[in-house]
């Protein structure tokens, strides 16, 4: 029987990497009691994954991972039990149970939506003059830059995989494309306004926090991960 | 109180290497407010954090300290490198994982010395705290700086830089130590006072209140204490009953992966065996186990409460604990096939019953054999003492291809003492022979390929062992003697079959120097630090030309301290520690390695080494 488990990764998590997110929650399950079931082997490893991996330094009030289970509690009581287990920065939200056959949550995922807030060493007007520049940068028909990877350099227009750009009060939201068909990181869009308005990018200047992940319904929709199954009563 | 506070930047974080490493709040780490304590202790273990995470004395230590109330005690690990540069230009003093605050802030600060190549990383410690790294430098108000573990059994070498040593197992005298420290803070003593009464507590050395002189030669004259009061020698202190010591049953779980990311049964201390080389093997004298229901009960509660699947077994020889087989029956039948927790073993000897037990934890095929016969023939395997024949390896190894193993591992040491070309051409020899037995195996029984692999590493001599008298091999000898036995095992008719590592001579040397050093060695370490040398136990930034300019510059010879052979009736450094085990016996044992003569374990017969004096152990056993 599988479960997807909706997470919060805050504070200090989000120095933790994946794998080791991971590993954390493998050992989280298993103090917390749950009956999660194994594949074979000689080093049987838990039937766990994860939906959407999160860049290091971004926080996350909407990550999902699905988990094989040989038997079930409710809904509310995985959410308990698990909470009971986590460490400051990681909180469980939400479990549901998926119908047999459905999809893994990786290759379900189509969107995300983040809040980019500055941090400190910007200066408040060019914070400004990023919120009011959003909408012009979505004008463009192509927004052009350039990917670094270890052996190449290539020029990418990201226009596609965004889907709104805006200020929201004094932070900037953006909903963009992610998963397997095409991902674009918000650190990019980010560095693209910054670019497009003459303004030198520092990662380190801006906090990034990622609001929801999301897949298609049947109609083309964004919802939440969460649609694919009912809770647990 | 915020635990969320951090004593880096985000900034700092994300330009690190595994920002991890610094941020805390890892799995049952012990939360307190410092405002509600009155003793905050700083634990350090020397290197980098994945190391440290991975020692159990530390984890029972930070256990213990923190069942008591007045105390809180935090851990400390060195920054990496690429953290280290950015601490000194940014001026951000050394902090602690739980509360992010300055080491300078603490009543103590406790390091951990498990390997002498850490001590530049000590320096580093002290440095980027605030500390000041001589001793005698230190006034009011800066936290006390004690060393303990394995090398604090000659802590010479380094005694400059530290207030005080513990000399035996952490569980024992701690809370006297702070009992004594919060006496004296009512009282309102000054450093020094502090320090005195420290003194009077079985096993804490005090190096600064003691006097050493030498002869012209440059070996020691006398060692004495400076005061009235201060102990000539200084106890050993040994947990006599291990089922009722504390045990930390709720281990910290880090988030990264570090070196040992397992649950961590300790099921004995000490070991029976007595191989001459080994310091372990006398300074934990009497053999001490823990009992299988304590041990179960253990297993258990820390599976639980870690989350760990899988769990290992840590003892010096864990072939030699009594109920080896009923606590890995439990482990393989209760935790692993019912709760998915994997036994990952330590090096057993090879036997019907080992072998059984690794057909049933791992895959075999990936699986390999492990042999420490340290020396390739019979006669220098009887100087050292290591009960381990020809025929047992040749036994051991046939049953295990026959049950489906095909990669067999072996340890050696070269240069040991009364060392000849004959012995170290034995190491291919015997390598030759389990290849060679491996022929006998029926072709259809057989996996694939025999592969065998040898390393060598360059012996070491150590205080407290017989051959803390011996001299070792001077680096170029080493070197060739090493080369040789790569040759004569290209020679070999299995030669396709095996493979043979050496370790390099450098680290060995220092080592070598270090491990039986006296206080003229301080100057060079602090010299080698100021060159630029931190963490010299990793290849990459082990810098030997810096070493060799720091011995130059203080006019010290390493060979004084390595290659010299010493008479038994010279004062050794470490002599004014008592471990129990007598230099007497030592000596007989020196003396019988010469001969060629070998001292049966302790559960065969006693051969009145001295540690019977602590009252329990195996010394006991066999009584009742
Ligand atoms: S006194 Fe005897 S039994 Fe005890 S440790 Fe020494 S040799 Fe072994």
């Amino acid at each position: 029987m599988t479960v997807r488990i909706k997470y919060t990764k805050t504070g200090n998590f989000k120095f933790i990497g994946h794998l080791d997110l991971m590993r954390y929650f493998q050992k989280a399950v298993k103090r917390a009691g749950l009956d999660i079931a194994y594949s074979k082997g000689y080093s049987p490893h838990q039937m766990m994954s994860f939906a959407a991996p999160l860049a290091l330094g971004v926080t996350s009030e909407g990550e999902y991972f699905d988990a094989q289970f040989n038997t079930l509690v409710s809904s509310d009581e995985f959410v308990r039990r698990l909470n009971a287990q986590m460490t400051e920065g990681v909180e469980v939200r939400d479990v549901i149970l998926l119908p047999e056959k459905a999809k893994n949550s990786m290759s379900l995922v189509a969107a995300s939506d983040y809040h980019v807030t500055p941090v400190q060493g910007f200066l408040e007007e060019e914070w400004d003059r990023l919120l009011r520049g959003a909408g012009k940068l979505l004008e463009q028909e192509q927004i052009e830059i350039l990917r670094k990877t270890k052996k190449s350099e290539k020029v990418e227009d990201i226009r596609k995989g965004i889907y709104k750009l805006y200020a929201d009060g004094n932070q900037l939201y953006m909903l963009l494309a992610a998963g397997s068909e095409y991902n674009l990181k918000p650190e990019l869009v980010t560095e693209a306004l910054c670019g497009f308005l003459s303004i030198p990018y520092n990662r380190a200047a801006y906090q990034v926090h990622r609001l929801e992940t999301y897949m298609k319904n049947e109609e083309g929709a964004l919802v939440s991960l969460l649609e694919s199954g009912t809770k647990i009563q | 109180m915020d635990m969320t506070k951090r004593a880096l930047s985000d900034e700092i974080l994300m330009q690190v290497e595994k920002p991890a490493r610094y941020i805390g709040n890892e799995v049952n780490m012990v939360k307190k407010n410092p405002a509600d304590v009155e003793i905050r202790f700083a634990m350090c273990f020397p290197d980098v954090y994945e190391i440290g995470m991975s020692h159990l004395g530390m984890q029972i230590l930070y256990d213990q300290f923190n069942r008591r109330e007045d105390t809180y005690c935090e851990r400390v690990y060195s920054p990496w490198p690429d953290l280290d540069r950015i601490m000194r230009e940014k001026n951000i003093p050394l902090f602690t994982l739980e509360t992010q605050s300055p080491v300078m802030d603490f009543d103590f600060l406790g390091i951990t010395l498990q390997y002498e190549m850490c001590y530049t990383n000590i320096l580093q410690i002290l440095a980027l705290s605030g500390i000041p790294i001589w001793a005698k430098d230190r006034g009011n108000g800066v936290p006390f700086v004690f060393g303990g573990g394995p090398c604090s059994y000659n802590p010479e070498p380094i005694a400059d830089f530290f207030d005080a040593f513990y000399i035996g197992e952490g569980e024992v005298s701690y809370d006297k130590v702070f009992d004594v420290y919060q006496a004296a803070k009512r009282e309102n003593l000054d450093r020094e006072e502090i320090l005195y009464r420290f003194s009077k507590i079985p096993g804490i050395y005090i190096p600064s209140m003691y006097e050493v002189s030498y002869k012209e030669d440059g070996t020691i004259r006398a060692f004495f204490p400076k005061r009235e009061g201060v102990p000539e020698k200084i106890q050993k202190q040994l947990v006599m009953n291990l089922d009722e010591a504390p045990y930390p049953v709720k281990p910290l779980v880090p988030y990264i992966r570090a070196t040992q990311d397992r649950v961590t049964l300790e099921i004995m201390r000490g070991c029976i065996r007595g191989c001459r080389f080994c310091q372990a093997g006398m300074i934990y004298r009497p053999t001490r186990l823990k009992s299988v229901e304590v041990l179960k009960q253990y297993a258990r509660d820390m599976v639980k409460s870690s989350g760990y699947e899988e769990i290992s077994l840590s003892s010096l020889s864990s072939s030699d604990y009594q109920c080896l087989k009923e606590l890995t029956a439990f482990l393989i039948e209760e935790l692993g096939e019912k709760e998915g927790v994997n036994l990952s073993l330590p090096s057993l000897r090879i036997d019907a019953f080992s072998l059984d037990v690794m057909q049933r934890v791992q895959d075999i095929r990936k699986s390999s054999l492990t042999f420490a016969p340290e020396a390739g023939t019979q006669r220098l395997r009887d100087v050292i003492n290591k009960g381990l024949t020809e025929e047992e390896i040749l036994n051991g190894a046939m049953q295990a291809f026959h049950g489906g193993w095909n990669k067999v591992k072996f340890y050696f040491m070269l240069g040991l003492p009364t060392e000849t070309e004959e012995d170290a051409e034995g190491i291919p020899a015997l390598c030759e022979k389990v290849a060679e037995a491996y022929d006998h195996i029926p072709k259809e029984e057989r996996t694939g390929r025999v592969s065998i692999t040898a390393s060598a590493s360059f012996f070491v001599p150590k205080p407290f062992t017989p051959f803390q008298w011996a001299a070792m091999l001077d680096g170029d000898t080493y070197s060739d003697r090493a080369h040789h036995v790569k040759d004569v095992f290209r020679k070999q008719p299995k030669a396709k079959s095996m493979k043979f590592h050496y370790h390099e001579s450098y680290v060995s040397v220092l080592e070598g120097v270090f491990a039986r050093g006296d206080r003229k060695i301080a100057n060079v370490i602090y010299d080698a630090y100021k060159s630029g040398c931190i963490f010299d136990a990793w290849t990459e930034f082990f810098d030997y030309e810096k070493w060799l300019a720091a011995f130059a510059k203080n006019g010290v010879s390493m060979d004084f301290y390595t290659t010299r052979e010493r008479p038994v009736e010279e004062v050794l450094p470490w002599d004014f520690i008592d471990i129990g085990v007598t230099k007497q016996f030592l000596a007989s044992e020196w003396e019988k390695a010469k001969q060629g003569v070998v001292t049966p374990n302790c559960r065969e017969s006693c051969s009145g080494c001295g540690a019977a004096k602590f009252g329990g152990g195996v010394c006991y056993d066999r009584k009742n």
